[in-house]
Protein backbone atom coordinates (compact mmCIF):
# COMPACT_ATOMS: atom_id res chain seq x y z
CA UNK A 1 0.00 0.00 0.00
CA UNK A 2 1.82 3.04 -1.26
CA UNK A 3 -0.06 5.48 0.90
CA UNK A 4 1.63 4.02 3.97
CA UNK A 5 5.04 4.66 2.40
CA UNK A 6 4.29 8.35 2.50
CA UNK A 7 4.47 8.36 6.30
CA UNK A 8 8.01 6.97 6.09
CA UNK A 9 9.09 9.28 3.29
CA UNK A 10 7.71 12.46 4.81
CA UNK A 11 8.79 11.35 8.29
CA UNK A 12 12.43 11.06 7.23
CA UNK A 13 12.16 14.45 5.55
CA UNK A 14 10.73 16.00 8.72
CA UNK A 15 13.50 14.58 10.88
CA UNK A 16 16.14 15.76 8.37
CA UNK A 17 14.66 19.25 8.33
CA UNK A 18 14.48 19.41 12.12
CA UNK A 19 18.14 18.38 12.34
CA UNK A 20 18.88 21.20 9.93
CA UNK A 21 16.95 23.57 12.22
CA UNK A 22 19.05 22.32 15.15
CA UNK A 23 22.26 23.12 13.29
CA UNK A 24 20.92 26.56 12.37
CA UNK A 25 20.01 27.20 16.01
CA UNK A 26 23.49 26.15 17.09
CA UNK A 27 25.05 28.43 14.46
CA UNK A 28 22.95 31.43 15.46
CA UNK A 29 23.57 30.81 19.16
CA UNK A 30 27.32 30.72 18.57
CA UNK A 31 27.45 33.64 16.16
CA UNK A 32 29.16 35.82 18.76
CA UNK A 33 31.41 33.17 20.29
CA UNK A 34 35.09 34.05 20.22
CA UNK A 35 38.23 31.99 20.55
CA UNK A 36 41.96 32.60 20.97
CA UNK A 37 43.00 31.02 17.67
CA UNK A 38 41.50 30.39 14.27
CA UNK A 39 41.42 26.62 14.66
CA UNK A 40 39.24 26.56 17.78
CA UNK A 41 36.92 29.41 16.70
CA UNK A 42 33.35 28.30 16.04
CA UNK A 43 32.70 27.23 12.46
CA UNK A 44 29.20 27.34 10.94
CA UNK A 45 27.80 23.86 10.37
CA UNK A 46 25.62 22.85 7.46
CA UNK A 47 23.88 19.54 6.77
CA UNK A 48 24.29 17.53 3.56
CA UNK A 49 21.10 15.73 2.54
CA UNK A 50 20.89 12.64 0.40
CA UNK A 51 18.07 10.44 -0.85
CA UNK A 52 17.52 7.02 0.69
CA UNK A 53 17.71 4.72 -2.31
CA UNK A 54 17.28 1.39 -0.56
CA UNK A 55 14.02 0.51 -2.29
CA UNK A 56 15.23 1.33 -5.79
CA UNK A 57 14.16 -2.13 -7.01
CA UNK A 58 10.50 -1.17 -6.71
CA UNK A 59 8.89 0.50 -9.67
CA UNK A 60 7.99 3.59 -7.71
CA UNK A 61 11.44 3.75 -6.08
CA UNK A 62 10.34 6.56 -3.85
CA UNK A 63 12.85 7.39 -1.19
CA UNK A 64 13.04 9.50 1.92
CA UNK A 65 15.84 11.79 3.01
CA UNK A 66 18.74 11.26 5.34
CA UNK A 67 21.50 13.49 6.57
CA UNK A 68 24.69 12.27 4.95
CA UNK A 69 27.14 14.50 6.79
CA UNK A 70 27.59 17.77 8.58
CA UNK A 71 30.14 20.04 6.94
CA UNK A 72 31.90 22.97 8.56
CA UNK A 73 32.06 26.28 6.78
CA UNK A 74 35.49 27.16 5.34
CA UNK A 75 34.84 30.90 5.44
CA UNK A 76 37.60 32.99 6.99
CA UNK A 77 37.35 34.21 10.59
CA UNK A 78 37.32 37.82 11.53
CA UNK A 79 40.19 38.84 13.86
CA UNK A 80 39.64 41.54 16.45
CA UNK A 81 42.08 43.30 18.76
CA UNK A 82 40.74 42.84 22.29
CA UNK A 83 43.61 42.61 24.75
CA UNK A 84 41.23 42.71 27.72
CA UNK A 85 39.43 39.53 26.68
CA UNK A 86 40.51 36.51 28.74
CA UNK A 87 40.37 34.38 25.55
CA UNK A 88 42.75 36.68 23.63
CA UNK A 89 46.03 35.22 22.39
CA UNK A 90 49.51 36.51 23.24
CA UNK A 91 49.20 39.33 20.73
CA UNK A 92 45.80 40.37 22.13
CA UNK A 93 43.61 39.14 19.28
CA UNK A 94 40.38 37.12 19.44
CA UNK A 95 38.79 35.25 16.52
CA UNK A 96 35.08 35.54 15.78
CA UNK A 97 32.99 32.65 14.51
CA UNK A 98 32.46 32.51 10.74
CA UNK A 99 28.65 32.31 11.02
CA UNK A 100 26.78 34.42 8.49
CA UNK A 101 23.59 35.44 10.27
CA UNK A 102 21.71 36.31 7.07
CA UNK A 103 22.52 32.91 5.60
CA UNK A 104 21.35 31.23 8.80
CA UNK A 105 18.07 33.12 8.88
CA UNK A 106 17.23 32.18 5.29
CA UNK A 107 18.22 28.60 6.06
CA UNK A 108 15.89 28.59 9.03
CA UNK A 109 12.96 29.88 6.96
CA UNK A 110 13.64 27.34 4.22
CA UNK A 111 13.85 24.47 6.73
CA UNK A 112 10.63 25.43 8.49
CA UNK A 113 8.75 25.79 5.18
CA UNK A 114 9.96 22.38 4.00
CA UNK A 115 8.95 20.89 7.34
CA UNK A 116 5.46 22.37 7.02
CA UNK A 117 5.14 21.02 3.47
CA UNK A 118 5.86 17.52 4.71
CA UNK A 119 3.35 17.86 7.54
CA UNK A 120 0.74 18.84 4.95
CA UNK A 121 1.62 15.83 2.82
CA UNK A 122 1.19 13.52 5.81
CA UNK A 123 -2.14 15.12 6.74
CA UNK A 124 -3.49 14.76 3.20
CA UNK A 125 -2.36 11.14 2.97
CA UNK A 126 -3.93 10.41 6.34
CA UNK A 127 -7.24 11.84 5.12
CA UNK A 128 -7.00 9.75 1.95
CA UNK A 129 -6.35 6.60 3.97
CA UNK A 130 -9.18 7.23 6.40
CA UNK A 131 -11.59 7.86 3.54
CA UNK A 132 -10.41 4.65 1.88
CA UNK A 133 -11.12 2.73 5.08
CA UNK A 134 -14.69 4.00 4.99
CA UNK A 135 -15.11 2.80 1.40
CA UNK A 136 -18.36 0.90 0.92
CA UNK A 137 -19.96 2.15 4.11
CA UNK A 138 -22.38 4.22 2.09
CA UNK B 1 -16.37 -12.05 -10.12
CA UNK B 2 -16.05 -10.50 -13.57
CA UNK B 3 -19.41 -8.75 -13.29
CA UNK B 4 -18.41 -6.89 -10.16
CA UNK B 5 -15.16 -5.89 -11.85
CA UNK B 6 -17.18 -4.39 -14.66
CA UNK B 7 -19.41 -2.62 -12.17
CA UNK B 8 -16.51 -0.74 -10.60
CA UNK B 9 -15.03 0.11 -13.98
CA UNK B 10 -11.63 1.72 -14.08
CA UNK B 11 -11.75 3.14 -10.55
CA UNK B 12 -9.96 0.36 -8.59
CA UNK B 13 -6.93 0.60 -10.91
CA UNK B 14 -7.17 4.38 -10.81
CA UNK B 15 -6.99 4.28 -7.00
CA UNK B 16 -3.86 2.11 -7.11
CA UNK B 17 -2.16 4.40 -9.59
CA UNK B 18 -3.21 7.52 -7.66
CA UNK B 19 -1.78 6.16 -4.42
CA UNK B 20 1.49 5.22 -6.20
CA UNK B 21 1.66 8.65 -7.73
CA UNK B 22 1.07 10.33 -4.40
CA UNK B 23 4.00 8.43 -2.89
CA UNK B 24 6.25 9.51 -5.78
CA UNK B 25 5.13 13.13 -5.33
CA UNK B 26 5.64 12.87 -1.56
CA UNK B 27 9.22 11.72 -2.22
CA UNK B 28 9.72 14.77 -4.45
CA UNK B 29 8.46 17.08 -1.73
CA UNK B 30 10.60 15.28 0.87
CA UNK B 31 13.73 15.73 -1.25
CA UNK B 32 13.22 19.42 -1.96
CA UNK B 33 16.61 20.27 -0.38
CA UNK B 34 18.59 17.22 -1.49
CA UNK B 35 21.39 18.12 -3.92
CA UNK B 36 21.23 16.36 -7.32
CA UNK B 37 17.80 14.87 -6.66
CA UNK B 38 15.74 14.63 -9.84
CA UNK B 39 11.98 15.07 -9.45
CA UNK B 40 9.92 12.26 -10.95
CA UNK B 41 6.31 11.66 -11.77
CA UNK B 42 4.07 8.92 -13.11
CA UNK B 43 2.44 9.65 -16.45
CA UNK B 44 -1.05 8.79 -15.26
CA UNK B 45 -2.73 9.13 -18.63
CA UNK B 46 -0.30 6.79 -20.33
CA UNK B 47 -0.42 4.14 -17.59
CA UNK B 48 -4.21 4.19 -17.43
CA UNK B 49 -4.65 3.97 -21.19
CA UNK B 50 -2.40 0.90 -21.19
CA UNK B 51 -4.49 -0.46 -18.34
CA UNK B 52 -7.81 0.06 -20.09
CA UNK B 53 -6.61 -1.11 -23.49
CA UNK B 54 -3.92 -3.73 -22.95
CA UNK B 55 -1.43 -3.89 -25.83
CA UNK B 56 -2.68 -6.12 -28.62
CA UNK B 57 0.80 -7.52 -29.23
CA UNK B 58 1.18 -11.00 -27.87
CA UNK B 59 4.30 -13.04 -27.45
CA UNK B 60 4.20 -16.69 -28.41
CA UNK B 61 5.71 -18.77 -25.61
CA UNK B 62 6.84 -21.99 -27.25
CA UNK B 63 9.34 -22.80 -24.52
CA UNK B 64 8.71 -22.73 -20.73
CA UNK B 65 11.91 -20.70 -20.32
CA UNK B 66 10.44 -17.83 -22.31
CA UNK B 67 9.47 -14.86 -20.21
CA UNK B 68 5.85 -13.76 -20.40
CA UNK B 69 4.81 -10.16 -20.82
CA UNK B 70 3.76 -8.60 -17.53
CA UNK B 71 0.00 -9.08 -17.30
CA UNK B 72 -0.50 -6.24 -14.90
CA UNK B 73 0.90 -2.99 -16.24
CA UNK B 74 0.50 -1.17 -12.94
CA UNK B 75 3.46 -3.06 -11.48
CA UNK B 76 5.74 -1.49 -14.05
CA UNK B 77 4.48 2.05 -13.87
CA UNK B 78 6.42 4.38 -16.09
CA UNK B 79 8.32 6.84 -13.96
CA UNK B 80 9.47 9.91 -15.80
CA UNK B 81 11.78 12.74 -14.86
CA UNK B 82 10.26 16.16 -14.59
CA UNK B 83 11.73 18.95 -16.69
CA UNK B 84 12.26 21.93 -14.40
CA UNK B 85 11.05 25.38 -15.36
CA UNK B 86 14.10 26.88 -13.76
CA UNK B 87 17.12 24.74 -12.99
CA UNK B 88 18.80 25.19 -9.63
CA UNK B 89 22.56 25.29 -9.05
CA UNK B 90 22.72 22.21 -6.81
CA UNK B 91 21.26 19.94 -9.51
CA UNK B 92 17.94 19.54 -7.74
CA UNK B 93 14.94 19.67 -10.08
CA UNK B 94 12.17 19.74 -7.46
CA UNK B 95 9.96 22.78 -7.72
CA UNK B 96 8.02 23.00 -4.52
CA UNK B 97 5.00 24.81 -5.96
CA UNK B 98 4.65 22.39 -8.87
CA UNK B 99 4.89 19.37 -6.60
CA UNK B 100 2.40 20.80 -4.11
CA UNK B 101 -0.05 21.55 -6.90
CA UNK B 102 0.30 18.09 -8.39
CA UNK B 103 0.00 16.45 -4.99
CA UNK B 104 -3.21 18.34 -4.20
CA UNK B 105 -4.65 17.53 -7.61
CA UNK B 106 -3.77 13.88 -7.19
CA UNK B 107 -5.39 13.76 -3.75
CA UNK B 108 -8.61 15.31 -5.03
CA UNK B 109 -8.77 12.87 -7.95
CA UNK B 110 -8.12 9.98 -5.58
CA UNK B 111 -11.10 11.09 -3.51
CA UNK B 112 -13.18 11.48 -6.67
CA UNK B 113 -12.51 7.84 -7.53
CA UNK B 114 -13.44 6.90 -3.96
CA UNK B 115 -16.70 8.80 -4.28
CA UNK B 116 -17.52 6.99 -7.52
CA UNK B 117 -16.80 3.63 -5.91
CA UNK B 118 -18.98 4.52 -2.93
CA UNK B 119 -21.81 5.49 -5.26
CA UNK B 120 -21.50 2.20 -7.16
CA UNK B 121 -21.58 0.11 -3.96
CA UNK B 122 -24.54 2.10 -2.68
CA UNK B 123 -26.55 1.54 -5.85
CA UNK B 124 -25.60 -2.15 -5.83
CA UNK B 125 -26.74 -2.52 -2.21
CA UNK B 126 -29.95 -0.73 -3.04
CA UNK B 127 -30.59 -3.14 -5.91
CA UNK B 128 -29.83 -6.10 -3.63
CA UNK B 129 -32.13 -4.99 -0.83
CA UNK B 130 -34.98 -4.68 -3.35
CA UNK B 131 -36.99 -2.09 -1.51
Amino acid sequence: MSLFNIFDISGTAMSAQSLRMNLTASNIANADSVAGDEKSAYKARQPVFSTILEEMGQSEAAGGVRMLAVVESKASHNRRYEPGNPLANDEGYVYDSNVNIIEEMTNMISASRSYQNNVEVINTSKDMLLKTLKLGNG
Amino acid sequence: MPDLDRLFGVHPQALIMRSRRSSVLAANIANVDTPNYKARDIDFKEVMSRQVQPPSIRIERSNPAHIALPSNITTTAALKYRIPQQASLDGNTVESQVEQGQFAENAVRYQASLTFLNGKTRSMLKALSGE
